[in-house]
């Protein structure tokens, strides 16, 4: 009896292979994530003009043109809640805004990405926005092969620059500057814990910001708040210190931040995406011990409410801004390829509010978190100078 | 252990007539057929390539079925439209539950009329367009059949390597290295030294696990998982050194790899490169060096019961570290067509757990190489089918990591997969587990 049972098997695929060859139709191709709507909002009302847009965009033209903006996703997926979910965010608002057509493919391999590109060019779309320094070679590549379509790539730029790609970079340690002076000033203990997912430069651009800041407020008042878990004079200037190895792992976030409420920290910004939610809990748990928690990336307030009563602040960078000023400015044909450099002046990094903290922080630090911003942007203090605690 | 062993095969030092009894046939448990000596290493016993066939097979069906069960339910319209119109959310799940399979299918394989109207249409550019899908399924299976053949080299010498994915970015390393550091050399002396090169690192890093297990009893499972650690943190390493990482980039990524180095594509246009060519030699190799040569006889009688092969005269230690050598440098081989073929330059996090897709490879394979091979064009099918079936009907790209999973828990049991389709269990087919448990 085996044979025909094992031939009821092979007919049942045969219906479905039947099944697949007849009349399917298939669905339209969504314009928004099915499953993987970020939970990362905006601080910001998206209608708000970003003053990081590449170009000065002209008043939408009334009536929507056909226009697709494609997105290719790192290996780290859409729904990272770090910046390819931020980058989608600014990808949909730009959807709303300007009522284009809106669609990314995820990677899971690093075979994927010339996949994922060679299927955007067949579909002929017209901004693609590539996401990290990992797509750094494949975009350039497609860039090359295809002047006509328009690229934007996150968090990399060419040297010298490839006239169809806006290299989209953030000045993150700007605003994490300010987040160091906050953590300093706020610290009962003058210790501040911190660590990476992996020691790389947008990882570690917001942990020199941090020490940064705390060394300005040493200075500035004659105190000694230390930093753990970052040295950026370490290895020959290149900086050193507590990484968890990966950014998925929220137990070893957990495990980390505790290690540092032990050492005595009582304000931890954890720069590790999904990990710093195991961070957040840690935090949670020494609340009543006064312990705080900053943010990166998103506003964490709103991204992760359920932290929200230990979230002193979140230092921002705004990758859905960026990415919806480059996708208007093809939309209005005034795209131009180089380096964008997203600041504390454009706003396309900053501090978010302190929801829960607006009346623990005083008016004095506020002022001088004013000062300190208003100085960064002027130029008169700059992140490089106080790197060295001494 | 269903099957037992010839009985006489192993009562004394005598190895030959054991050896006879396996190179008869594939697998050591099975007699001996009268016609199956002596007409080559790739002789085919129809019979016994259906039913082994049998349960792989059926594992990909059923995964393809709950993995449509999975589309319609974890589309929220599906719930949506449920409430209101039951009958139009279940064809509507229908519908793209076909759409995604469909897109799935053209996207690993592309359409047979398609190519044919390419190819008599001439046009190199209507070519490759055709071609694409299958030059991509053959890309992604490229590194997934050496770290299936390297599991499985492991598995037949009773081995458990779970360290694939370690030995891989190992080779990777060292490969890359040659690759972009041996400036001026011809392409007949470069490629070859820096293939040469990624075999070395990952059979280093194969050598290390198998020599602790060898002298000390260290567990390969254990010492090989721990290895995998420290790879990641060696590349991590090496790419912040200078002189490895690329010069004016601050990100962990290293230099390229020179055109002297690379290998080349298969057909211009197309990414599918001599990588594959590579892998097929390898499987090719491997499958004389298992079941033809006397090495490959050792690993596997040690692998079945290490204390008769001890008995019978085989160096239970050198078989051991022999084996994770020779795994690790099919791994490490892997990452090399990744460096030299596909991707031209070392970046954290390169493989997607190649040697982890690898287990189920070798598992789904039933640790043959004609199978190994088999079984990674599955997986790359799905991978390659993901794209296109991402951007045709939105389906989750995780869905093929679903279904994947599905496969191999179905092979894994195959009592599970019989009672579903109701066949009854014959003879073994061959998908037992070929590792010794713990402490073995």
């Amino acid at each position: 009896m085996r044979i025909p049972k094992f031939l009821v098997g092979i007919a049942s695929v045969a219906v479905i292979v039947a099944a697949c060859s007849s009349g399917a139709s298939p669905t339209p191709a969504p314009t928004e994530a099915p499953t993987a709507a970020p939970t990362a909002a905006p601080t910001a009302a998206p209608t708000e003009a970003p003053t990081a847009a590449p170009t000065e965009a002209p008043s939408p033209t009334a009536a929507p043109k056909a226009f697709k903006a494609c997105q290719v996703s790192d290996t780290g997926g859409i729904d990272d809640k770090g910046f390819n979910a931020n980058a989608w965010q600014g990808m949909q608002n730009a959807a709303t805004e300007l009522g284009i057509e809106v669609k990314f493919l995820e990677s899971k391999a690093e075979t994927d990405y010339e996949r994922n590109l060679q299927q955007f060019i067949d579909e002929n779309c017209d901004i693609i926005v590539t996401v990290g320094f990992l797509l750094g070679d494949a975009t350039a590549k497609f860039a090359n092969a295809n002047p006509l379509t328009e690229f934007a790539i996150v968090d990399y730029a060419y040297d010298p620059k490839i006239q169809n790609v806006a290299g989209l970079v953030f000045q993150t340690d700007e605003a994490a500057m300010m987040a160091g002076y906050l953590a300093a000033a706020m610290s009962k203990s003058g210790k501040i814990g911190t660590f990476g997912g992996i020691n790389i430069p947008p990882v570690t651009i917001f942990m020199n910001g941090l020490a940064a800041g705390i060394n300005y407020y040493n200075k500035a008042n004659g105190t000694s708040v230390e930093l753990l878990g970052w040295d950026p004079t370490a290895a020959d200037g290149k900086g050193d210190g507590t990484f968890t190895g990966d950014f998925s792992d929220k137990d070893k976030g957990k495990q980390v931040t505790l290690s540092f409420i032990q050492e005595g920290a009582d304000v931890i910004v954890p720069v590790a995406g999904p990990v710093g939610l195991g961070a957040a809990a840690a935090v949670q748990e020494n609340k009543d011990n006064g312990v705080m928690l900053i943010g990166v990336d998103t506003d964490q307030f709103v991204s992760a409410p359920e932290y929200g009563d230990v979230t002193l602040t979140s230092i921002l960078k705004r990758i859905d801004n960026a990415v919806t000023a480059a996708i208007k400015a093809s939309y209005d044909n005034t795209f131009m390829g180089g380096v964008y450099n997203n600041t504390l002046s454009n706003e396309g990094v900053g501090l978010a509010p302190f929801h829960d903290f607006e009346s623990a922080v005083s008016a004095d630090v506020k002022a001088a978190l004013d000062d300190l911003k208003a100085k960064i942007i002027s130029g008169e203090v700059k992140v490089s100078d106080y790197l060295s605690a001494k | 252990m269903s099957g037992q062993p010839p009985q006489g095969s192993w009562t004394g030092p005598d190895t030959t007539v054991a050896r006879e009894a396996a190179l008869g046939d594939e697998r050591i448990e099975k007699p001996s057929s009268p016609t199956g000596r002596g007409r080559g290493w790739l002789r085919v016993d129809l019979r016994s390539v259906a039913s082994s066939l049998v349960v792989p097979v059926l594992s990909v069906v059923t995964a393809l079925i709950i993995g449509g069960f999975v589309i319609v339910l974890s589309d929220p319209d599906f719930w949506a439209m449920l409430q209101s119109d039951p009958i139009g959310a279940i064809v509507k799940g229908l519908q793209d539950v076909i759409a995604s399979y469909q897109a799935l299918l053209t996207g690993s394989i592309g359409s047979p009329t398609e190519m044919i109207s390419a190819l008599a249409s001439g046009d190199p550019k209507e070519i490759t367009a055709a071609f694409q899908p299958i030059s991509e399924t053959l890309l992604s299976a490229t590194p997934l059949i050496f770290t299936g053949l390297a599991v499985a080299v492991g598995f037949r010498a009773g081995l458990f390597n779970i360290g694939a994915e370690g030995q891989l970015y190992i080779g990777a390393i060292f490969a890359v290295y040659v690759g972009f550091s041996f400036t001026g050399l011809p392409m007949f002396i470069h490629l070859p030294l820096a293939i040469a090169a990624g075999i070395l690192g990952g059979a280093i890093w194969g050598f290390v696990p198998g020599i602790l297990k060898a002298k000390t009893g260290a567990h390969e499972v254990i010492v090989t998982i721990m290895m995998n650690y420290i790879s990641y943190q060696v590349v991590m390493l090496v790419l912040k050194t200078e002189g490895f990482q690329r010069p004016g980039r601050d990100d962990p990524i290293s230099q390229n790899v020179l055109p002297s180095a690379t290998l080349p594509p298969l057909i211009d246009g197309l990414r599918v490169h001599w990588g594959f060519i590579l892998a097929l030699v390898a499987a090719a190799v491997v499958s004389w060096l298992l079941f033809r040569s006397t090495t490959g006889f050792e690993f596997r009688a040690v692998g079945l019961n290490p204390g008769a092969a001890r008995y019978a005269g085989m160096n239970i230690s050198r078989t051991i570290v022999l084996a994770m050598v020779i795994s690790g440098g099919l791994a490490g081989l892997a990452g090399t067509v990744e460096m030299l073929g596909t991707s031209g330059k070392l970046t954290p996090g390169f493989s997607p757990g190649y040697g982890f897709d690898a287990i189920a490879i070798a598992l789904i394979g039933g640790s043959r190489p004609s199978g190994v091979v088999a079984a990674a064009i599955l997986f790359g099918a799905l991978r390659a089918g993901a794209t296109p079936m991402q951007a045709a009907t939105g389906t989750p790209i995780d869905l093929v990591v679903v279904i994947q999973a599905l496969v191999i828990m179905f092979v894994a049991a195959p009592a599970l997969v019989r009672a579903i389709w109701r066949i009854k269990s014959g003879r073994a087919t061959g998908t037992e587990v070929f590792s010794k448990g713990w402490g073995a």
